[in-house]
């Protein structure tokens, strides 16, 4: 098997395609004489009209249901092709340096090659690329030798190359082509931008172990993991077979609903957010639907490493989420260590109860200067977005009273600084401690918003440790005393007017869907791959089967019937 | 000659597809078009030039803009980077 960089996801079964390229050499010669300067550097004008003409006529050809991505990258080939930086250099090199036109094409065009892939930013790295595919255009037109004519394959065909140009890309005859691997190449790459807004699953940086696949191979790729199988045998490709198609079905389901809003069938409006970890995965959550993040979890900036981040760390880390935010809110949730999560260089000496214990707001309380500074990190990535501070394991209001006047402190520090971000950034807190979701109407006039953490709130209001497995079946979010919590918390918010979301398993869960909504639930947060599955959901049913769920279930006694009551209804 | 600093509100930077939004601009206008990051320099009719300066989100650049219709110019990079980018 073979693993490279899966960049766009899907399954693609079919036999492998050797592409084949074609080098260009420097020749070496010199200009005789002057007189042949001008005749050289109009040879190049030449070639760079034609090769204006064919990106042309590959705009002129553009399936739009391909997405605009391939079409702006042929955009902007026609700006480098007319680039007066580059006709200047190339003009140069014939005229002061005699060279011939061939050479001096190839010298300029190698020289912006190298200054793309030295920068230090992944994505100008892989914008060498393009300046390699319309030297490589220029080139073939100024030697006429080389012209290539569109290829064509047999159906499910899986194109194997040391790279693919760009244009390669967004010319690949889609109908048969079912996937490509290539050695070279990145996550941002042009060919990988392309292959996802076409939908073809992609694998890109598999080096040289690419050389084992022959012509004719029968391969499997698969453009989640980044794997590819080299001739596996009948009943891996039975299993790949069964994974594609519901691959399909959840590309289907994407699509079709990709730029609807989420709204009732009876014009009822629910935000779909996504739980992220970094600016990475709140990039990928736009493609889901989500509408920003209700949780950002902050501990992965502390795990994983020897020491305590620093606030610029911090800082950099934030503004990266708020940016790939692109204007929409992002809930960051304050530092939730302790419990199940612990830093091995921040000891905590080891408790009978760690999820009783000292975890959470109760370090940062007892650690102000710790806190304090993650709270003017945010602060200061608040300029760059809309990012809101979320306080976890409340369970009384002197804490959030305590928490606000070291969020106040740092805000008034920073004010005098002259430091700029959002003054009137917004504060809430995580439901997670029964104390908390019985006492929602005494906390709801000190905070913003509330999110409902599900998991932590089960367990604590059960008395049951959810990472035991002799008492995991007493672990029920559908017990009626979870869902009076729930049911409480929400209402409570409604009458205070403040906002409430959930962000815990029960807001991706979809036999709750609909009971959620019933108590008047319209914010949810969850891994940005279930988000598809319950905007389908809510945009299919109206919200009197909601209030009809919802009161129906508050009159049942036995979580097993509820459980099996939610799963009929919903199918 | 007029020149005005920005800070890169977007958070891929300025990349490819503002890159050529910024290219196309400048050609509706006769003053000539510079941005300044760091120590370096170069005019911005150029898409290489524009994506060699690897300007990043949060980056902040200058814009010097000279000739006859500077002021019109300036207001059209006015719009693109407080407004326009943020689309691109």
């Amino acid at each position: 098997m073979i693993n490279g960089i899966g960049v766009s996801t899907g399954i693609a079964i079919g036999k492998a395609f050797i592409l084949q390229k074609q080098a260009n050499a420097l020749t070496g010669v010199l200009l005789a004489d002057d007189s042949l300067i001008d005749i050289e550097v109009e040879k190049f004008d030449t070639a760079v009209n034609k090769a204006l003409i064919e990106v042309n006529i590959l705009i002129d050809s553009y399936d739009e249901a391909n997405g605009n991505e391939g079409l702006e990258i042929l955009e902007a080939h026609i700006e480098l092709l007319s680039d007066p930086q580059i006709k200047e250099d190339v003009t140069e090199k014939i005229s002061a340096e005699k060279k011939n036109v061939n050479d001096a094409v190839i010298e300029v065009i190698a020289a912006a090659v190298a200054m793309f892939a030295g920068m230090d930013d992944e994505y100008m790295q892989a914008r060498a690329a393009d300046v390699h595919d319309i030297g490589r255009r220029i080139l073939s037109n100024l030697n006429a030798s080389g012209k290539s004519s569109a290829q064509t394959y047999s159906p499910d065909t899986i194109i194997i190359a040391e790279d693919l140009s760009p244009s390669d890309t967004i010319s690949l005859d889609i109908k048969n082509v079912a996937g490509f691997a290539t050695q070279m190449g990145g996550k941002t790459s042009h060919a990988a931008i392309v292959a996802k807004s076409r939908g073809i699953p992609a694998i890109v940086g598999c080096g040289v172990s690419l050389n084992k696949i022959k012509n004719g191979d029968l391969l499997i790729l698969d453009g989640q993991t980044g794997d590819i199988l080299i001739n596996p045998d009948k009943e891996t490709i039975f299993g790949y077979r069964l994974k594609r198609e519901s691959w399909l079905v959840e590309t289907a389901l994407l699509k079709s609903q990709k730029d609807k809003p989420t709204v009732t069938t009876d014009g009822t409006t629910i935000q779909l957010f996504a739980n992220i970890a970094n600016a990475n995965e709140m990039e990928q959550a736009h493609d889901f639907g989500a509408e920003g993040s209700g949780l950002l979890r902050t501990e992965l900036l502390f795990m994983n490493r020897d020491s305590l981040p620093t606030e610029d760390q911090q800082f950099e880390f934030y503004k990266a989420v708020a940016l790939k935010a692109k204007g929409k809110p992002v809930v960051i949730r304050t530092l939730d260590i302790g419990g199940d999560k612990q830093l091995p260089y921040f000891n905590i000496p080891a408790e009978q109860n760690p999820f009783l214990g000292y975890r959470a707001i109760r370090i940062c309380l007892d650690r102000p200067e710790l806190f304090s500074s993650q709270l003017r990190a945010i602060l200061r990535a608040s300029a760059f977005g809309k990012l809101k501070i979320m306080f976890p394991m409340i369970a009384n209001v002197q804490e959030i009273r305590a928490a606000k006047v070291i969020l106040n402190q740092a805000i008034d520090e920073l004010s005098n600084t002259g430091i700029s971000f959002d003054r009137a950034i917004e504060t809430g807190i995580m439901i997670e401690i029964p104390s908390a979701a019985v006492t929602a109407d005494l906390l709801a006039k000190e905070v913003d918003f509330f999110s409902i953490g599900t998991n932590d709130l089960c367990q604590y209001t059960l008395a049951v440790d959810r990472m035991n497995e002799k008492i995991s079946h007493l672990y029920d979010p559908y017990n009626p005393g979870v869902l009076r919590l729930i049911d409480n918390v929400i209402k409570q918010a409604h009458k205070n007017n403040i906002e409430v979301g959930m962000c815990g398993e029960l807001a991706s869960d979809p036999n709750a869907t609909l009971l959620l909504m019933g108590m008047g639930l319209t914010e949810f947060s969850m891994s940005a791959t279930s988000i598809p599955h319950i905007k389908n959901i809510i945009i299919n049913n109206h919200m009197n089967l909601a209030h009809q769920i919802y009161r129906q279930v508050m009159a049942m006694d036995n979580s097993t019937l509820i459980a099996a009551y939610l799963k009929e209804i919903t199918t | 000659m007029i020149s005005k600093n920005y800070i890169i509100t977007a958070a891929d930077g300025i990349h490819a597809r503002p890159a050529t939004a910024l290219v196309k601009l400048t050609k509706r206008f006769k003053a000539t078009i510079s941005m300044k990051k760091g120590e370096r320099t170069v005019k911005i009719n150029s898409l290489l030039n524009i994506l060699s300066l690897a300007a990043k989100g949060g980056d902040t650049i200058t814009i010097i803009v000279d000739g006859e219709d500077e002021v019109g110019a300036l207001v059209a990079i006015d719009i693109f980077f407080h407004d326009e980018l943020k689309h691109l």
